[in-house]
């Protein structure tokens, strides 16, 4: 019986993890259950080990846990790649025809392939999988044929009905497993489920960046900062987004600029290696003050790192990002809704503040799927800060909060001038120590009202009465969450940071004779030494991984207990 | 001395900035000529400043929008092309000319130089080529000619000069003409050109640097160039290349014109309404965005 349930499918690149998963997390939201699921994978195409883990809990949990009570080996490899999270408890699903007994008494044969050629052809065999699941928790088989026959509509009633059947034999499978071994899945189902949709980080990033009027991008694909580009790039004429494949990361912001000059709302998506070369164009958006958003999906570093693993190392990388002095903001969205919320705070900020703004993600984030509440989902007014220009128009007019009327070229009577250079009002070179100064002042005058501004964090738990708080940012926040919840002492209170930067003043105030913990995916706790510079707080505890992999929720909980009793 | 008596020979255009603007560029500068070439240009062209953005990179060539009163994008060092890209798809009203050296385009810019005639969008490029680099002070260009002594390369350069007609036409650039800046007249007329084709033009400008360049001078370019003859073929890509690489005479005006090539920006379906004017999403789309992974 379970209430709270983590299966596995494992198998090599291209064997269709995917498409089990993508089918059950269809399914299973139908049907009203919370589901999770986040994917590690190889740097390759084909070949290697490869897992997604999927979550069905009846208390939304969207976060990675180490335990798997459930295994479905699709390859030979698969037990010793994940052998340090196979317990006694775990039941393995896999094909005894294929790879024998090699896995002993906890291995339940699942003859996917003998049913897959029984519908019609091996192929059918991951179809064959997500059945047995769906059979053995009792999930009513049409929500599967019906999403199956949606699936593949387009390719033909024969295909689909084939389908159909491959779910059937393995839906009948799971339901007389489930009766011998005795599993059932007991997780109650509210009678009014409120509609909710389902998506992956990148999908949420893409929906904030549409309705945040985004319509140019230019960037240079790498992992995982190219789903919001595929994103965009699928929907051009839909939401009239130019897309441009640039030839580098430098081409991506450089144009991403002119574009923004030029009147278009503009981002960027990269990752820590392709932001490297982004540096410069961060520099000439502080000094030409036009708006840019740019995305960086972390990935481990340094250099090449490991391509396809999660991280939070490039904070530091974000903060500090392009010479000179200059105003600059970094979302951190930990969820779906604040990924969805953030982009769109980031394009308006960008606008208002004629600054770049970053949006700190990473793999994990940006590749776990999960649910959220339709109704939830909101749309920020998109806020635009262009006038047209008269012909005594100057683009650096100074202004008491340092922000000069944003024209752009073609609108209005004026020409809109703007220098890399040192400049005066007007955009022309100067080497004027005197307006040097001004410009100076003006380029971060906004930064008091940047702050001001900045969003508070949200609070996990009985924060007032706890003496100690952990702080997350980013991906952490569900982990984090569920780690207070477990550990159900009231002396923990969690903090999460959906923006990094800069940091509201009130936050100082939370933090009075508090014990402060802050865990983060990355080797030196860049945002805890941040915090501490920022406020001048000690933080008693650096809680780090820097492994490639997302925290567990069970290695938060023992960090958390162990410094319980130190 | 020829380049003065032009000089003084001033046209009034709207494109002057007010009298007693700081120029800083050196006596005698081959950019004084080519900047008066590209301001009549687009004065007999009728184009409207209001419209026009000069785009530049950095280096002695690349301020050369500062002193053409127009919308002016003066960014990086070697990123005018992006940045020309990203305005033109935009707002494709905008006429989009970016000015800059050889050193800022087929040096650090030189991968941009490449991917930009690629997709072909309608810019026009004029490139200052000295054959050295004037900012910093006399190092070698990528069009410097092997055997010229500077004094990073005390030796001579060791390097292959760029050739930036031959790269262009490798890679079907759809408009590859070169000028001189020492004729402002004919320059101008291949500018005009230029900047009136509907694709992406390229115009390679050879110019004296009075400075550094004590090879390619005056004199040399004057002993050494040649217009290419009333009748040549402009549509003849093979024939151009062999033309490009020639040695001994260094031909001067349009080598090649291809109008058949597809624009980037029309195969994008990019309209003639701007970016700045795009509509954001209503509620109702929004929904219907959302509602797609219910």
């Amino acid at each position: 019986m379970y209430q709270d349930i983590s299966m596995v499918f494992s198998g090599a690149a291209g064997q269709g993890v995917q498409t089990i998963t993508g089918a059950l997390l269809h399914v299973l939201k139908k049907y009203g259950c919370n589901v999770f699921s986040c994917s590690e994978y190889m740097s390759r195409i084909r070949g290697g080990s490869n897992s997604t883990e999927i979550r069905i809990t009846e208390k939304k949990r969207d976060a990675y846990v180490r335990r798997i009570d459930m295994l479905f080996a699709l390859s030979h490899n698969v037990v010793e790649h994940l052998k340090d999270r196979i317990s006694s408890k775990t039941l393995i699903f896999a094909e005894k025809e294929k790879f024998g007994d090699q896995w002993g008494d906890s291995c339940i044969d699942t003859p996917l392939t003998k049913f897959a050629v029984e519908a019609g052809s091996a192929g059918f065999s991951n179809i064959v999988a997500a059945g047995v699941v769906l059979g053995m928790f009792g999930i009513p088989l049409e929500l599967f044929t019906a999403y199956l026959q949606v699936k593949f509509a387009a390719k033909g009633e024969e295909i689909a009905t084939k389908n159909c059947i491959a779910a059937k034999l393995g839906y009948s499978f799971g339901r007389d497993t489930a009766a011998t071994a005795n599993i059932s899945l007991q997780i109650s189902i509210p009678a009014a489920m409120p509609e909710r949709v389902l998506m992956d980080g990148s999908t949420a990033l893409g929906i904030g960046a549409v309705a945040a009027g985004c319509n140019f991008i230019s960037s240079y694909p790498m992992s995982p900062g190219t789903g919001l580009l595929t994103f965009l790039a699928n929907r051009t004429k839909e939401y009239g987004i130019v897309v441009d494949q640039a030839e580098d990361e430098i081409a991506a912001i450089n144009a991403g600029l002119g574009a923004s000059y030029a009147g278009a709302r503009a981002i960027v998506t990269t990752s820590g290696g392709g932001f490297d070369l982004m540096q410069e164009g961060v520099s000439l958006a502080g000094m030409i003050e036009t708006p840019i958003v740019i995305h960086i999906g972390q990935r481990p570093g340094p250099a090449t790192g490991l391509p396809t693993r999660t991280e939070q190392g490039d904070l530091n990388l974000a903060l500090h990002a392009g010479h000179g002095d200059f105003a600059r903001v970094i979302f951190s969205p930990g969820t779906l809704a604040e990924i969805i919320d953030t982009t769109q705070q980031a394009f308006n900020l960008a606008q208002r503040y004629q600054i770049p703004v970053f949006i700190l993600t990473d793999q994990y984030l940006l590749e776990s799927v999960s649910t959220i509440e339709a109704a939830s989902v909101k749309r920020r007014t998109v806020e635009t800060f262009l006038v047209k220009t008269t012909e005594t128009y100057q683009r650096y007019a100074f202004t008491d909060d340092g922000l000069s009327p944003r024209g752009v070229p073609g609108y209005g009577d004026g020409l809109v001038r703007v220098d890399s250079d040192e400049h005066d009002e007007n955009g022309l070179i100067t080497e004027s120590f005197d307006i040097r100064r001004r410009m100076v002042e003006k380029r971060l005058n906004r930064i008091r009202s940047l702050m001001e501004t900045a969003c508070m964090p949200t609070f996990i738990g009985s924060v007032d009465q706890a003496e100690t708080l952990v702080i997350s940012w980013g991906s952490n926040r569900w982990v984090l969450e569920e780690a207070l919840d477990v550990l159900g002492n009231r002396a923990f209170g969690g903090i999460h940071f959906s923006q990094v930067f800069p940091l509201n003043p009130v936050i100082n105030s939370l933090f009075e004779n508090k014990r402060l913990f802050v865990m983060e995916n990355n080797a030196t706790g860049q945002f805890a030494d941040l915090l501490s510079f920022e406020t001048g707080r000690r933080i008693s505890r650096k809680i780090l991984k820097a492994t490639g992999e997302p925290f567990t929720v069970e290695e938060v909980v023992d960090a958390l207990h162990q410094s319980d009793h130190e | 001395m020829h380049y003065i008596s032009q000089i003084m020979n001033k046209t009034v255009t709207p494109f002057d900035m007010p009298d007693g603007i700081d120029v800083a560029w050196c006596p005698g500068c081959g950019n004084h000529m080519l900047l008066k070439a590209v301001k009549s240009a687009l004065h007999e062209l009728g184009i409207d400043r209001k419209n026009l953005v000069m785009v530049s990179g950095i280096g002695q060539a690349a301020k050369s929008p500062q002193y053409i009163k127009a919308n002016m994008f003066n960014g990086l060092h070697g990123r005018s092309l992006p940045a020309a890209l990203g305005i033109k798809l935009a707002n494709r009203n905008l006429v989009v000319v970016v000015e800059s050296g050889d050193g800022d385009m087929y040096g650090e810019g030189g991968n941009h130089f490449l991917h930009a005639i690629r997709r072909n969008i309608d810019i026009t490029v004029i490139v200052h080529d000295n054959m050295v680099y004037g900012l910093t002070k006399g190092q070698a260009s990528p069009t410097s000619q092997r055997g010229m002594t500077t004094p990073l390369q005390e030796n001579g350069v060791m390097l292959e000069p760029f050739n930036p007609l031959a790269v262009a036409l490798a890679l079907n650039a759809p408009f590859v003409a070169r000028a001189y800046a020492g004729d402002v007249e004919r320059t101008k007329e291949i500018v005009k050109q230029a900047i009136a084709f509907k694709g992406f033009s390229i115009v390679d400008v050879f110019q004296p640097c009075v400075v550094f360049n004590k090879v390619n001078t005056y004199q040399w370019f004057k002993e050494r160039t040649v217009y290419l003859p009333e009748n040549h073929n402009v549509r003849d890509r093979t024939g151009a290349f062999g033309l490009a690489i020639q040695q001994d005479k260094l031909l001067l005006g349009v080598f090649y014109r291809n109008e058949q090539r597809e624009r980037y920006e029309d195969q994008m379906g990019i309209g003639t309404i701007p970016l700045y004017q795009s509509n954001p999403l209503d509620e109702e789309a929004f929904q219907k965005l959302v509602n797609n992974y219910l």
